[in-house]
């Protein structure tokens, strides 16, 4: 979704009946960050820039909001995205092991993006899925009940990505 | 789909869908497309059964449900007429399956569940310890209907208590019977959702809200991402009650961005609903209008908060705000208007409670905290997974019964309920009834129902520190007790668990701990300190040893204790000297030991040793002699 071509009504849903133009625009912000962020794997410069035009809302707020989650990125991200979860679960069952082996075989930290961009490495408070734990999420999928040796197949499966 | 024009249609769609759908003459198979169980396999497990099922030509219903609960086990499965319980199935199975059970009624052995690889396997799903002791309110529908299927809902007796309250009860009788029942707020903090509906509907303005909080960033907890993807309409038919109760016409579900396929779901069972007239304008064929969006969150932690989560979808930034007024009060709400908050959980209840009545439901439970509450069962507990049990049941009855026990045989050392806002229970307060007000009295909370088992090899400093540091990273830095103190008070238990502690920190701890619980703004900073206080009143030796001894017992901090190499058990495979990177470990002819002067404690050495053969030990504490 390019921010130009971004339809305010549409996108806000049936409460817009209730809702003035300023309100419209100001509520469907991070809806539309979201949208440019699923076309662009982050949030471009000249994205916001239009989007703060098209909203109405002054770049300086645009970026306030957005930065203020955690979701929102302003650098490209890897091709491949692989997320720890370090959630309660997966702490007690080792899940900072399994981030570590990560960090060793990219050779990135958490929260960086391998400067080929193949590979983005993070963190998530929590996947949800904690029966598996611990648990990685590549890109989409799911990964749980990780061993050592689970860990290494699956770096070696994501580094042939 | 044809729309519905009045209760009637409701009533007769309904009695025909129960004679069609899920007949018992025809075999069926209820597999779990769960996230866990997807994770372990289960589009595999489907294509397979379809695959076998077309080959040999068999009319088998395969009903792809939502979370069945036993995570740890899955993929899962019930077959059908025989109620037979399959479990870490994989596609080979699929031929056995189908021959044995389907055709051949008799069960298959292999994939039956077992305590362990000694004992008799338990065939029948109901026998199965995980779900003997469960009470399922809240997740009635999870494992039994496909969550797309909108017929499956309604065949299975769903939007009936709509029905009946459309067509038989006023407004205020609706309200007045959640109100009876006292059907506590299941997102933690447990405030009678009959209260806050009469809040609601009393505020001025004609316009008003339903919302529901599906940001469900606790971690350890899943059971509202469970709902969302595995029965959305039951959802939709608490919002749609409570709507018709206070008077609003538009609702709205916020969710975690980490929960793609809830959105999915949620998505498509709106447009069913819609285009069934379930939703919408004229319900029914009533002049009753109700609409749901669903908004995304992006993130943040502090947006389950209620004041938050509205700056959130106004499309600020998640900062939580002072209250009053409340969401429930003009000027409070979403935009302004009079909005009513409620827990994912709380808003599954409300049917049940409409279609049985207010006695059925405080027939359940204990008297103060009707009805069920889901527990979220993980940690190194032998059945990970969801529980719903009836309110009242205890801690080790949870932990014990159902929960098959402690992993590995190890020893039980704490349970920690509540997520980050909660607390750590030992051992000798299992008989704890578990409910808002006894959980509440031991210093720890209900919160939205993770339970987190640990053991021996959990170190009770450094599982506050992990809660405390998901507060401090979380927080979102508005208030200064919470930005601060959580920060001054990480640095204190960062110091501990380093083995840099000092007398006069635990009392330090509870100092700021007791200050930013006061003068936090909202939940989050409010609540923090709670793991901490708590391990420090139950585990406060713990603490001391770390301190003064300079020990960890559950060997999970590094930087403490003594290393020395146990020469009776060593058998010179010579690991422990690879590993370590700063030469302490120094090899003779015969043996290896540790030079204490290089050794920094990194516990290379000690996860290296294949037998443990690399102890970590108190240090002796040095004894100074008085005299004269």
């Amino acid at each position: 979704m390019k921010a130009a071509e971004f339809d305010v009504n549409e996108k806000i849903g049936n409460v817009r009946e209730i809702l003035t133009d300023t309100q419209k625009k100001r509520g469907i912000l991070i809806h539309a960050f979201q949208q440019i962020q699923k076309e662009h794997n982050y949030l471009p410069e000249e994205q916001l820039r239009l989007l703060s035009r098209k909203l109405d809302i002054p770049l300086s707020e645009v970026y306030s909001t957005a930065s203020f989650y955690k979701h929102f990125y302003f650098k490209p991200r890897g091709k491949n995205v692989v997320c720890v979860c370090a959630g309660t679960a997966c702490h007690v069952r080792g899940s900072h092991k399994v981030l570590e082996k990560f960090e060793e075989a990219f050779g990135v930290k958490e929260g960086e993006t391998t400067p080929d961009l193949a590979l983005t490495l993070e963190t998530v408070g929590c996947v949800g899925c904690c029966g598996l734990a611990p648990v990685v999420t590549v890109n989409e999928d799911v990964v749980g009940d990780l061993s050592v040796k689970r860990v290494e197949a699956l770096i070696k499966e994501v580094k042939g990505k | 789909m044809e729309r519905l024009k009045s209760i009637d249609d409701l009533k007769k769609l309904s009695d025909r869908l129960k004679d069609e759908t899920f007949r018992p003459e025809i075999p069926r198979v209820r597999l779990c497309s769960g996230t866990a169980c997807t994770a372990t396999g289960t589009p595999k497990v489907l294509s397979a059964m379809e695959e076998e099922a077309g080959k040999r030509g068999i009319n088998l219903d395969i009903v792809k449900t939502g979370c069945q609960g036993l995570c740890q086990k899955g993929p899962v499965m019930k077959v059908e007429p025989q109620g037979l319980f399959y479990q870490k199935l994989k596609p080979e199975h699929a031929k056995a399956i189908i021959s044995y059970t389907v055709l051949g009624n008799i069960p298959y052995r292999q994939s039956l569940y077992r305590d362990n690889i000694l004992s008799e396997p338990i065939p029948e799903m109901t026998d199965v310890p995980f779900y003997k002791k469960q009470l399922r309110i809240a997740l009635r529908n999870n494992g039994l209907i496909d969550p797309k299927n909108i017929h499956h809902y309604i065949a299975v007796g769903g939007y009936s208590a709509l029905g009946k309250a459309l067509g038989s009860m006023t407004p205020d009788r609706v309200l007045n019977e959640v109100d009876k029942a006292n059907l506590r707020g299941r997102g933690g903090a447990g405030f009678p959702a009959g209260k806050k509906w009469k809040h609601t509907k009393s505020a001025q303005g004609k316009t008003k809200l339903v919302i529901a909080n599906g940001d469900e960033g606790d971690p350890g907890a899943f059971m509202d991402r469970s709902v969302m993807e595995g029965d959305p309409h039951s959802l939709f038919e608490g919002m749609l009650l409570c709507a018709y109760a206070i008077g609003a016409d538009y609702g709205m579900i916020y969710v975690r961005h980490e929960y793609p396929l809830a959105v999915k779901n949620l998505t498509h069972a709106i447009n069913q609903a819609m285009e069934l007239g379930i939703l919408g304008k004229n319900i029914l064929g009533t002049n009753f209008n109700f609409t749901i969006d669903i908004r995304e969150g992006a993130g943040a932690f502090v947006c389950g908060e209620s004041t938050a989560l509205v700056a959130s979808v106004e499309g600020e930034r998640g900062f939580p705000r002072p209250r009053p007024p409340r969401l429930s009060e003009r000027g409070g709400g979403v935009w302004g208007y009079p909005s009513n908050l409620n827990n994912i959980e709380t808003y599954v209840c409300v049917p049940p409670i409409i279609e049985k009545g207010a006695d059925w439901f405080m027939g359940i439970g204990t008297k103060n905290s009707p009805g069920t509450k889901v527990f979220a069962l993980t940690g190194k507990v032998v059945n990970t997974g969801l529980v719903e049990v009836p309110m009242g049941i205890t801690l080790k009855e949870i932990i014990y019964d159902i929960g098959g026990g402690v992993m590995d045989g190890k020893k039980f050392k704490a349970v920690q309920t509540g997520g980050p806002s909660g607390g750590c229970i030992p051992e000798r307060l299992l008989d704890t009834p578990v409910d808002f007000d006894t959980l509440a009295k031991v210093g720890s909370m209900m919160g939205s129902g993770g339970m987190v088992v640990l053991d021996e090899d959990n170190c009770m400093v450094d599982v506050a520190k992990y809660f405390l540091s998901f507060c401090k990273s979380e927080s979102c830095g508005k208030c200064p007790p919470c930005r601060i103190g959580t920060y001054q008070m990480l640095e204190i238990l960062e110091k501990i668990t380093t083995g840099k502690g000092e007398s006069g920190d635990i009392e330090k701890l509870t100092a700021i701990g007791e200050k930013v619980k006061e003068s936090a703004l909202c939940g989050l900073g409010n609540s923090a300190p709670n793991p901490v206080l708590t391990t420090i009143k139950y585990f406060r030796d713990e603490y001391e040893e770390h301190i003064h001894d300079k020990y960890c017992r559950a060997k999970a901090c590094s930087g403490l204790g003594v290393y020395s190499i146990d020469h009776e058990q060593c058998f010179l495979c010579g690991l422990c000297k690879q590993a370590c990177g700063f030469d302490a470990v120094k090899e003779t002819s015969r043996s290896f030991f540790i030079d204490q002067d290089y050794c920094t404690k990194c516990k290379a050495c000690y996860l290296a040793c294949p037998i443990g053969a690399v102890k970590i030990e108190k240090q002796k504490r040095k004894s100074v002699s008085v005299s004269g």
